[in-house]
């Protein structure tokens, strides 16, 4: 068999998992990859212009399309400038594959140039790493990586590859399957289990479903959303879980949690049965443990057991994947006809309280002489394409996208949400592009977060990827601004960001557009000309300073505890 | 309470650290470790004790679970198994106390295994209890160090029956 070199065997196995975008930067570590990148044309490589928006676009372009995102960057520096992304990604349980160039392996240890332990690094932010040092092992490390992160609960998985193992040569031979012994994800839930759960969902007359990134990373919003209209149960969800259930629907109450709706947070404080699908009762979730649904009986169904009865208590936990276990429960349901019908008479009284908690407080805002920023959401809502991709930062951004954007399916919206990643949005906006170039694309930005990655405005110009930046700039770092504003008595420690640069200008020095409007009757306008434009554009909405986002649970409190506008 | 824990591991490079590293991130509490290839070499054993409540210990085997190369998860407490550790004590011996030394070693059935003017360094092995109780009992004479090892731990043959 002919030898190849092990640069050219890493390419050759990217082509075997089918991998057509790649995101990275180069340096002297992967200069052998890099070089045979150079003969590789099936693959699209996308140069940002620094590591860590490499890998959160390669995590935009994962969570858009649903498959795994691939970086490659240069040892050391390269290296460690992923490590938030990957614990972007790790969070957010987002299917990645990340290169890193290492050092020769006679190196490592010494101290060389440009040497890191990356793998000692990102042990507890990837599902799992490597170093490769035989380039033998080399096709079936990657072959194991890319099973790795795509299967199960999803995750990066960081393989880091020395120069001279770049360098061997090998008789190339790809793997046709994985061997691991100690690794078998569950799958199909109990069932048994699923009998027992559908039972008690079934005398249930106050239910809720609480719908996590699990739904999205499942592919089971067409599921979750029958399961949900043929018992008539309303339907909340997380950050993460944002589209997964028609945000027009009767049933549907939107986010819950520290910034959730007053309804959400009611009825899940109220509700006889929680249903916990693919969704893992964060912090930002739950408010103070103790008092989070405190009278149901708590259904938990995840693909990851160690996500059960982690954070709260579970009554009925269902190990399995959520589509998985939501085709059984549908099944189960079909010969079960009366006890439907009994239930979605039952709960009717349940769902006229919802209806009634949402008239009372209905997510809602003052117009004024500023611009308001939810008042540019809801514009962007009304005037986007109904496909658009949205990404957003971390912050006001990022609450105030999620309670005004009407999404209305899953992988519509992009946001970091375990780890809370200002600087996430642009990058992963651009990611996007590259999957879809003809889409819409948005970045809802604030001042402060897009600077952490505005570099990356030459890489969306240098491929002509036209995402739009719309920034909602109130010259604060607004949420941090907010928690001083209710729990510091005012005292504004260093967030202020009053000085910004000028955006417009800015994106014109990049090659890109800009504009800027700070009156009200100028935001539709402004959206409508950003759109039309055919290439990337800065959007700089100078918008009311003092706007905070309501509802807000305060920190370690009950989520039925909500200061209200 | 406390827990013996037996993980089986692959025996590859880093293996050690992701386990250690996981107790340590996640803010769980390692008593003792020990570690060393099983009988078919490309795997190890762990041994971990630790203390927890049943959540936590819940999710220490869980978390290990997660781990890619780990193989297998058995909380020994949860059987019956006899468990083995270390320990060498170097205690003071001057003339009044040589021959308590040796009594108490002799009680114990600790061995003797390095002798000077002034002390004894005995080495004994047992159940933690055991190794516990030497050292509570030795203390009075002067101990001037000693070194524990882990717990090692295995299932007994006959689970639930007669313990020989």
């Amino acid at each position: 068999m002919k030898k190849i070199t092990g640069a050219q065997a890493f390419i050759e196995s990217l082509r075997q998992e089918g991998v057509k975008d790649v995101f990275g930067y180069p340096g002297g570590a992967v200069l052998d990859i890099f070089d045979a990148l150079m003969d590789a044309s099936d693959i699209h490589f996308v140069l940002t212009r620094h590591e860590q928006g490499a890998v959160h676009a390669a995590d935009g372009y994962a969570r858009a399309t649903g498959r795994t995102g691939v970086c490659i960057v240069t040892s050391g520096p390269g290296a460690t400038n992923t490590v938030t992304g990957v614990a972007t990604a790790c969070m957010d349980s987002i299917p990645l594959v990340v290169f890193t160039g290492q050092v020769s392996t006679h190196l490592i240890g010494n101290d060389a140039f440009q040497e890191a332990d990356i793998v000692g690094i990102t042990r507890p932010c990837t599902k799992h790493n490597y170093l490769v040092k035989d380039v033998a092992d080399l096709p079936r490390v990657i072959k194991e990586a890319f099973y790795i992160a795509r299967t199960g609960r999803p995750g990066p998985v960081l393989v880091d590859i020395p120069k001279n193992v770049q360098q061997a040569l090998i008789a190339f031979r790809y793997p046709d399957q994985v061997r691991l012994e100690s690794y078998n994800p569950t799958y199909r839930g109990h069932a048994g289990q699923i009998r027992r759960v559908l039972g008690v969902i079934l005398k249930s007359r106050r239910p809720v479903i609480y719908a996590g990134g699990g739904i999205v990373l499942s592919n089971s919003s067409p599921e979750l959303t029958e399961f949900a209209r043929k018992l008539n149960i309303p339907v909340t969800t997380t950050l993460m879980g944002m589209g997964v259930f028609p945000s027009g629907d009767p049933l549907a109450m939107g986010m819950l949690g520290m910034h959730g709706t007053y309804a959400a947070n009611l009825a899940v404080t109220n509700a006889d049965c929680l249903i916990a699908l693919g969704a893992r009762f964060d912090d930002r979730v739950t408010g103070k443990v103790d008092e989070f649904a405190p009278r149901a009986k708590i259904v938990h169904i995840d693909i990851d057991p160690t996500s059960i009865s982690k954070n709260v208590r579970v009554d009925l936990p269902i190990v399995g994947d959520c589509r998985m276990v939501l085709q059984g429960m549908l099944a189960e349901l079909e010969g079960k006809g009366d006890e439907v019908s009994e239930m979605q008479a039952g709960v009717a009284p349940w769902l006229a309280q919802i209806d009634s908690w949402k008239l009372e407080q209905p997510l809602r805002y003052c117009q004024g002489e500023l611009i308001k920023p939810q008042h540019v959401v809801e514009m962007v809502d009304e005037l986007a394409p109904d496909d658009t991709i949205i990404t957003t930062e971390v912050g006001q951004n990022q609450m105030w996208t999620a309670q005004f954007y009407r999404f209305r399916e899953p992988r519509h919206f992009l946001t970091s949400g375990g780890l809370g990643t200002m600087g996430y949005g642009f990058p992963a906006a651009i990611g996007a592009q590259v999957a879809f170039p003809d889409r819409t694309v948005i970045d809802i930005a604030g001042d402060g977060s897009i600077q952490m990655n505005i570099q990356e405005i030459a890489t969306a110009v240098q491929y002509k990827l036209p995402v739009k930046v719309f920034i909602l700039n109130n010259t604060y770092l607004g949420m941090v601004r907010q928690w001083q504003s209710l729990f510091y008595r005012k005292r504004y420690s260093h967030t202020s960001m009053a000085t910004s640069p000028d955006f417009v200008k800015l994106a014109e020095a990049y090659g890109a557009h800009g504009i800027r409007v700070d009156r009200p009757d100028q935001v539709k306008g402004a959206i409508l000309e950003a759109l039309a434009i055919k290439g990337p554009v800065f959007v700089d909405f100078v918008v009311d300073p003092e706007e905070d986002v309501y509802p807000m649970v305060p920190a370690g409190t009950a989520i039925c505890n909500m200061l209200l506008v | 309470m406390r827990h013996a824990i037996s993980v089986l591991v692959d025996n590859e490079a880093g293996v050690l650290s992701r386990v250690v590293g996981l107790f340590s991130g996640r803010g769980f509490n390692i008593e003792s470790l020990s570690v060393a290839p099983t009988m078919d070499p490309t795997k190890s054993k762990i041994v971990i004790t630790t203390t927890g409540n049943d959540a936590v210990l819940e999710q220490i085997k869980k978390q290990l679970n997660k781990l890619i190369n780990v193989i297998k998860v058995v909380d020994c407490t949860d059987k019956d198994y006899v468990e083995r550790e270390m320990v060498i004590v170097k205690v003071r011996a001057e003339a009044e106390t040589r021959a308590e030394v040796l009594r108490i070693a002799d009680i114990f059935r600790a061995k003797v295994i390095d002798v000077s003017p002034a002390s004894y360094t005995l080495s004994l092995t047992g159940d933690v209890r055991k190794l516990e109780g030497f050292i509570e009992i030795l203390s009075p004479v002067g101990i001037l160090d000693f070194i524990r090892t882990g717990t090692v731990v295995m299932e007994r043959e006959m689970q639930g029956r007669r313990k020989l």
